[in-house]
């Protein structure tokens, strides 16, 4: 791959629009709710009466006054400022893909847009039967027992799990015991993170030169007060652990359970289960893996599945199937209580049951082959570009459907980091790539994930975009160092961001600190 | 093509043999099984999955979906009197539009410049809402209500050492779910006591001889709602926040935002941290999937310190004169700090937050004025009008937002067998409180909004009079 290739030049949308607090006039209308009907107004009179005195609003609040389409455009054009994945978009540990219009289409009717969770529920008979039906499909995937989708996100279906646990533990009495959560350094933040949160102590496996940690490291830190393992595999760095069934029988023999973060579901779609290496649950983000889309941070789904022995401490309400149609079972006794009002970002799971259908047997298993295979087409690529090194050298097997890569040498020869490279990405209209969760295991790193969506010709054009920046780096570092030239705006430094002095998180915050707004210095 | 050759799918630009054969001749791999050497064979799945039939064909796709949804009756075909934490209100076609622009609705992360229109509208989102509820931080929103209340008590836990909360025993039981959850249980060495406080008999509201007599030094903070779960407005806010601070506990505030046009701002009667739902601003039903939960305070550092997600600031770029907005808080989080960080983070419901910046664009401060005081009226008319039907009475009729609790005892009918008649005539009674609160005998919560019609509330009163009069 030579950084010469012609790459087709590429600029941001720039439309400079002011915080949308400075624009407008006042007296303007976007929206006009109709005065109450005059038979209202007589019975009940003005509004203001209505209200304790003490509780009555005083001053209005400073917010913009502006025509609907002036709105519109703005909006509009801040739409236009984001490149997300209209570019090419192979952010590693996320599973960028294809987001299909047919079930934003069907999301938007009223039939899913406008039903109350609440509903009687014989008027809900359709969503619940949507949501069984793709709780059976990820039971076939994972070999579990039963599913929820009530968790906000992966993080979210974490801390699903570290709850769930809690109660399975004191269920029998040794919650206060069990007081441990073992992990390991190349898990996701968020398995450390929720452990804690829900008031567990945190074991942090560190890894061995192979990849992933010992089974001595995991014998030693197992004990009487382990409640669960919670860990991914394979790994960021494709790397998959051969030995993960026997840490699912050491963990069970201390009592611990087994959670299985599938966040890099992807390469290993029906290609194994879960519960058949020995976890007792695991999690799969519809939002990545099951093609709803990101939103750009949610609404997404953390689904929750695990073993018939844990599915009575499963957050309520869970969908059963009965005689006479779908119901939700309310009456769990022993429950973990709920982690969030309702029972999920439903019509993301509408939305990911499509894509199941849309895939079937055969398209699951095929995206996880093209995912993985165009990872190592693409690991074949980036081998040969100076400046490069791939995480784990001494592991020489095809790796899984992502690979950890480090800018280490880049950095040492020419003072060009990661970030510095993925800002100038953006310069050629590709979405700046994932670096690495905390902590760095790889000096300077960035984790591509191909996926089965982008073509080959993306995946070259990705590759020689990064060929061409590494050029860049050799030959003129100091224009990757200030990169982006070609985005709606330049470069934003870190250091106001954590001066009290300086932050402003609001317009208001703002104008208290810095006076008056942009227009008027 | 040959007939019986697989079609390459239209979201696989790959899935076709000869571009698959390239990519292998490239890496000097004879198959793609080869790729799955890591894997041991005894970890591996030996037969195929066995799903339901491949649905490629999008025709077909779309009308197996629509199909199984109109197995569903809506709250469009439907007159509808649910709310308790979901509520039907007006989304106007300009959010619907932005909110489905691919731009944002499929991106991941990005960086500031990159997705610089999406950190510029969750900027707008914070900054509006900052107006409404008259506070300078509010953070990028979190899952729902319940747990933004619950991080909330969090934060106050660590500013304060304390590890008790008092919150009201009128909470919907939902949320309290949420908050037992985030509180911790027992065993736990850092569990938080939740202690409730009943409420005054006549007003609804919080009982404040009850909360002076619980409050102490142990508690982290007090919370409270306005409107409440059952729809009271807090007449004694100031005075509840007061309590508080003299305890050296944070005053937490759950706000709908949608009343906020109306109701005074929580900063304005003591609030040190404010905390509600998102769903009102812009974002439909689904089903309960459109819930999501803002959390705000003032610019404090001890504050902003605590925060567990996202905050968004405004910041000058490279060039003189030119603004972005970036994250100030990403070293906090657990993204930076793993179980050292602030609870933990990750996706939420930030497409919502757009969605509720362009609500608020859209409305204005006339616009909040007017819509929260025709959900006020049209609420008040309708509590009235069930009050004059034989056996009706309203538990607490007056100071309420957009919900009231309707009791039915003196009809001599159970609120489930009222609601089942209802169904006969399109309608969705309001939510069955008699089990969560029995005190209150067989009651329902009914939620009125600025999408109902005059029409609408006289024909649920004249299909009532008619059910409890047989």
């Amino acid at each position: 791959m030579s950084g010469k290739e012609k790459l087709a030049p590429y600029h941001a949308p720039v439309w400079s629009e002011p915080v949308v607090m400075e624009l407008g006039h006042p007296g303007r209308r976007g929206q006009i709710f109709a005065a109450a009907d005059p038979k209202i107004r007589k019975a009940v009179g003005e509004p203001k009466g209505l209200i304790p005195t003490a509780m009555r609003r005083r001053k209005a609040p400073a917010l913009p006054e502006l025509s609907e389409p002036e709105v519109q455009r703005h909006y509009l054009h801040l739409s236009q400022e984001t490149l997300g994945m209209m570019g090419i978009s192979l952010f590693g540990t996320c599973t960028m893909k294809y987001n299909p219009r047919v079930s934003e289409m069907v999301a938007a009717r009223p039939d899913l847009a406008a039903l109350h969770p609440l509903q009687p529920e014989e008027t809900l008979q359709g969503i619940l039967e949507i949501i069984h039906s793709f709780d059976l499909i990820l039971r076939e995937l994972s070999g579990m027992d039963q599913f929820i989708f009530q968790a906000g996100g992966g993080a979210d279906a974490a801390y699903t799990n570290c709850c769930v646990t809690r109660a399975y533990h004191q269920a029998r009495g040794e919650l206060g015991q069990r007081d441990e959560i073992v992990t390991s350094i190349q898990a996701h933040p968020c398995n450390a993170a929720t452990a804690a949160a829900a008031g567990f102590k945190v074991v942090t496996l560190q890894l061995e030169e192979n990849g992933y940690p010992s089974l001595d490291a995991l014998k030693a830190a197992v004990s009487p007060r382990t409640a669960a393992l919670l860990i991914g595999n394979p790994d960021d760095m494709g790397i998959y652990n051969p030995e993960i069934r026997e840490w699912t029988r050491i963990v069970h023999e201390a009592g611990g359970l087994c959670f299985y973060d599938h966040a890099n579901f992807n390469g290993v779609m029906g290609k194994l289960r879960a519960r058949d290496l020995g976890f007792d649950a695991c999690m799969y983000m519809l939002h990545k893996t099951f093609g709803a889309p990101k939103g750009g941070g949610g609404p997404a789904v953390g689904a929750y599945g695990c073993s018939r022995a844990l599915a009575p401490f499963l957050p309520t309400p869970v969908v059963a199937k009965t005689a006479d149609g779908y119901r939700l079972d309310r009456d769990r006794p022993k429950s973990a209580g709920k982690i969030r009002e309702y029972w999920g970002n439903v019509p993301q799971v509408m939305k990911a049951y499509a894509w199941a259908r849309a895939m079937g047997s055969e398209g699951i298993n095929e995206a996880s082959d093209l995912s993985v295979l165009a990872n190592n087409y693409m690991d074949k690529k980036l081998g040969a570009i100076p400046g490069l090194t791939r995480s784990n050298p001494g592991v020489r097997k095809w790796r899984m459907e992502m690979t950890r890569w480090g800018l280490g040498k880049l950095k040492e020869e020419t003072g060009v980091g990661t970030a510095d490279v993925a800002n100038r990405m953006a310069d050629y209209g590709i979405d700046p790539y994932w670096m690495s969760h905390e902590p760095w295991i790889v000096p300077e790193p960035f984790t591509p994930e191909a996926g089965e969506m982008y073509s080959k010709e993306d995946l070259d054009r990705w590759v020689a975009v990064i060929a061409r920046i590494v050029e860049e780096a050799y030959a003129d570092p100091e224009l990757v160092k200030t990169a982006p030239h070609a985005q709606a705006i330049h470069r934003i430094e870190a250091g106001p961001l954590d001066d009290p002095k300086r932050w402003a998180m609001t317009w208001r915050a703002y104008l208290a600190k810095h006076g008056r707004g942009q227009e008027a210095r | 093509m040959r007939q019986n050759e697989p079609s390459a799918h239209p979201w696989m630009a790959n899935s076709i043999a000869d571009i698959k054969q390239a990519m292998l001749k490239e890496i000097g791999a004879r198959s793609v099984e080869e790729l799955f050497e890591q894997i041991p064979s005894s970890h591996r799945l030996k037969r195929p999955l066995r799903l339901p039939r491949q649905l490629n064909s999008e025709a077909e796709l779309k009308r197996h979906l629509v199909d199984l949804l109109a197995k569903n009756e809506n709250c469009e075909e439907n007159l509808n009197f649910l709310g308790a934490g979901c509520w039907q209100h007006h989304v106007p076609a300009v959010v619907d539009e932005i909110v489905g622009r691919a731009e944002f609705l499929t991106p991941v992360w990005g960086s500031a410049q990159s997705d610089h229109g999406r950190n510029q509208a969750w900027f707008e989102y914070a900054s509006q809402l900052g107006e409404l509820l008259a506070m300078d931080v509010v953070q990028l929103p979190v899952y729902s209500w319940g747990c933004a209340i619950g991080h909330a008590i969090r934060m106050a836990a660590r500013l304060t050492g304390r590890r008790e909360v008092l919150l009201p025993r009128l909470i919907d039981p939902e949320r309290l779910s949420v908050i037992r959850n985030y509180c911790e249980p027992r065993e736990m060495a850092r569990h938080i006591e939740v202690v409730q406080i009943g409420h005054d008999r006549k007003t609804g509201g919080l009982d404040l001889t009850e909360l002076k007599a619980k409050i102490s030094v142990r508690t982290a903070a007090v919370y409270f709602e306005s409107p409440g779960y059952l729809g009271g407005i807090e007449a004694e806010g100031a005075e509840i926040a007061r309590i508080a601070r003299a305890a050296g506990a944070e005053t937490i505030v759950g706000a709908d935002p949608i009343s906020l046009g109306v109701l005074k701002p929580p900063a304005e009667y003591g609030a040190d941290i404010a905390v509600g739902p998102t769903q009102p601003l812009g974002v439909h039903m689904n089903c309960g999937g459109g819930v999501g939960g803002y959390i705000a305070s003032r610019d404090e550092e001890k504050y902003v310190r605590e925060y567990n997600g996202f905050l968004v600031s405004i910041a000058e770029t490279s060039k003189a004169g030119e603004f972005g907005f970036s994250l100030a808080s990403a070293h906090q989080t657990s993204y930076g700090m793993r179980e050292a960080g602030k609870d933990w983070t990750g996706n939420s419901v930030y497409l919502w937050a757009i969605a509720n910046a362009v609500y608020m664009s859209l409305l204005g401060p006339k616009g909040f004025a007017e819509v929260g005081g025709l959900i006020l009226q049209q609420a008040h008319y309708a509590a009235r009008a069930l009050a004059r039907i034989k056996g009706v009475r309203i538990q607490f009729p007056k100071g309420f937002f957009k919900e009231f609790v309707v009791n039915f005892d003196g009809t001599g009918k159970s609120v489930a067998r009222i609601n089942k008649a209802l169904r006969r005539h399109r309608i969705f009674g309001g939510k069955d409180i008699s089990r969560e609160f029995p005190e209150f005998g067989q009651s329902a919560l009914y939620c009125v909004t600025e999408t109902h019609s005059r029409e609408d509330i006289d024909r649920l009163a004249a299909v009532l009079k008619e059910i409890v009069s047989k």
